[in-house]
This record gives structure tokens, C-alpha cells and sequence, in this order.
């Protein structure tokens, strides 16, 4: 155990009911439980959250940085995918 | 026993002296996780006994300020825990146990928690509205703590065979300090039939049956009935308490007075 660190594990934390959980960071932890003692240890000491979730950091599948002109570009010309490309009809209060 | 003897005790006195001692178990217990910022095995278990030994120090601070308006001699919660010796403090001898190596430390506070967090409960309907109410708020900081080192005792008891054993023989070594908790004196008895404090016996069957559980869940062997050690409650410490007094007083003792 010495020479081992325990695995990695990202903290998502729910700030409010309502809102969705939020990447808060990450620490280190030997199983799940201890992951979610140390989440709540380490980033809800100032009453920062309603709910935990961690999961570890080797389970999370992530978007390979050489392959994102790829997957994000494409998107970025499609002006008529944003909201703000269409005007909004005089009368219409909430949209 | 006397009950006799019971009822000759003033009863403000009782209760005074009934607060004064969960001051002293949570601060002398706070002083000692204290000592282990810059000292845990790993980073984030750092952060969790600074944690709780903050929270400790928050229930001392609440104890010894009511406890000083009860007395009622001008004394507050500095006074008590700064300028009292070693043989005025009324803590647990489990409390003031040196924190030795991580497995020592699991087993001391698992000991004391699982008995708190049942005192704490019984004292949430106690008839003392201020007690009730830092009873209240200070349960649902032990919980948490309890949740924590009962998941490291199974750890370590469940672990590997050198962590089995050797936490075997922290639960060994601090079994005879168990005993005091559940030895009631004239102070637990003024204070349950004035009060509806706790029932000794009730917490002590409580406790029993919740430690036999996680002990079980841990494969660790509870330690056979023994010769229980006494006297903290009285002011009859173990050699440890000196220094711990010695190193948390040195401020106010060498400066008397000094404030920042």
C-alpha cells in the first residue's frame, strides 16, 4: 500500500434542488464510500451542496482533444442551430 | 446503590457538572484529532479529522458556555478550557488516549462515538431546553463522524491480515476504558430524575448491541469482560491528559490574558 495512491475520483455536486450536479473536482479514495466521505470532506464544508455523486476518474469515456475539430467545428457554422439567429415575433412575451 | 446519597447532591450542581463533562469529552477528544492536521495517512483524511476535530471544539465552546451561566461565578468557556489544571477536567480516560498509530485512533473514536451519538440522542429529550438543543445540533455532526470510522473499522478489520491483526489489538488494548462510560455516579443520576437525562443502562445495551454489529461486520473478535478502568469522570486521569492540558494551555499559562 506504501508505494500505491489510492484511484481517482471526479465529485459532481447538486448545489440546489433544481439545479443539475456540477463537476467540482476530484480525490483520492480505496472504494466508493470513502470516495463519497472524502467528496463531502473536501468540497460541501461551506454548504455547498444537496447531493454527491463520484465516480471514478479510469470509468469516465472522454472526448479524444486530436479529434475535435472532428466533432466540434461542424457546429460552429450552423448559425441557425442558436436561438439568437431567429427574430422574435413582436407579442411574444415568453419564449 | 445509595440513593440516598443521590439526592443529597444539589441538583443545579448536578447538571452543572453534567454539562461540564460533555465540554471536557469534546474538547480533550478535539485537542487529540487535532494533533493529526499535517499527520493523516492521506490528504483527504486529513481534511475529515480537522473536520471533526472542529466540530468538537463548536460542542465544547456551546457546553462550556452554558455551563458557565449555570455556575453563574463569571466564569466562561476560555476560562475552562485554559485555565483549569489536569485534575479539574471531567473527561472520559477513553477520550484523552494518545492517538498512536491510524487503527488506535478508528478504535478510540468508534468506542466513544457509538456511546456520544446515544447519549446525544437521549439528551435531545431531556427537560434542559439548552441542552436539548445543542444535543440536537451536535448528533447530526457524530452521525457522520460515526459512519466514518465504523466504515474504516471494517476496513482495516476486513482488511489484510496485518490490519486485521492489528486493529484486533487496538480494540484489545482500549476495551478497559469502555466500562466508565456507562458507570453512573451521583451527577448521572441528579440529572436523569431532575432532567430525564439518559438511562446508563439503556444506552449501555444500546451501545452494546450497535458496537457487536460492526464488530461482526468487521471479523473482529470482541474482547472478553474485563476489568473495567475508572476515574476520569472524577478527575482521576491517566498519565496522557498532562501533556495534552500542558500543550493546549501553554498559551494562556505563559501570557496570561493574551488575545488576538
Amino acid at each position: 500500500m506504501a508505494d500505491e495512491t489510492w484511484p481517482l475520483y471526479e465529485v459532481f455536486i447538486r448545489t440546489r434542488s433544481g439545479l443539475s450536479h456540477r463537476h467540482a473536482g476530484s480525490v483520492h479514495a480505496a472504494d466508493d464510500q470513502m470516495a463519497l466521505d472524502h467528496a463531502r470532506d473536501v468540497y460541501t464544508r461551506r454548504n455547498e451542496g444537496v447531493s454527491i455523486w463520484v465516480v471514478r476518474s479510469s470509468e469516465i469515456v472522454a472526448s479524444d482533444p486530436a479529434e475535435s475539430a472532428a466533432f466540434f467545428d461542424p457546429a460552429a457554422d450552423k448559425i441557425y442551430r442558436h436561438p439568437t439567429f431567429y427574430e422574435i415575433p413582436d407579442g411574444v412575451e415568453n419564449l | 446503590m445509595a440513593l440516598r446519597t443521590f439526592s443529597a447532591m444539589d441538583s443545579n450542581d448536578a447538571r452543572f457538572n453534567y454539562v461540564l463533562r460533555l465540554g471536557d469529552n469534546a474538547l480533550v477528544l478535539g485537542q487529540r484529532l487535532s494533533e493529526l492536521v499535517t499527520r493523516a495517512p492521506e490528504l483527504e483524511e486529513e481534511l475529515a479529522t480537522a473536520n471533526f476535530a472542529l466540530d468538537y471544539i463548536g460542542q465544547a465552546r456551546l457546553f462550556y458556555s452554558y455551563a458557565g451561566e449555570l455556575e453563574a461565578r463569571g466564569r466562561g468557556e476560555d476560562d475552562f478550557a485554559y485555565l483549569r489544571d489536569e485534575r479539574e477536567f471531567r473527561n472520559l480516560l477513553l477520550v484523552e488516549q494518545p492517538n498512536g498509530h491510524f487503527g488506535d485512533t478508528i478504535v478510540r473514536q468508534f468506542l466513544f462515538e457509538s456511546f456520544y451519538v446515544l447519549q446525544l440522542e437521549a439528551l435531545t429529550d431531556c427537560s434542559d431546553a439548552r441542552i436539548a438543543e445543542v444535543a440536537a445540533r451536535a448528533v447530526k455532526e457524530i452521525r457522520y463522524h460515526l459512519r466514518h470510522v465504523s466504515q474504516w473499522l471494517v476496513r482495516l478489520g476486513d482488511g489484510t491480515a496485518e490490519s486485521h491483526a492489528r486493529v484486533q489489538q487496538s480494540l484489545d488494548d482500549q476495551w478497559r476504558l469502555t466500562g466508565e462510560m456507562f458507570a453512573g455516579d451521583e451527577v448521572d443520576e441528579t440529572f436523569r430524575l431532575n432532567w430525564n437525562g439518559p438511562q446508563l443502562e439503556q444506552l449501555e445495551a444500546d451501545w452494546s448491541s450497535r458496537v457487536d454489529a460492526v464488530l461482526a461486520e468487521a471479523t473482529l473478535t470482541r474482547p472478553p469482560a474485563q476489568w473495567m478502568a475508572g476515574g476520569g469522570r472524577q478527575g482521576r486521569h491517566s498519565e496522557h491528559l498532562g501533556y495534552l492540558v500542558a500543550e493546549m494551555q501553554f498559551l494562556q499559562r505563559a501570557y496570561p490574558g493574551a488575545r488576538w
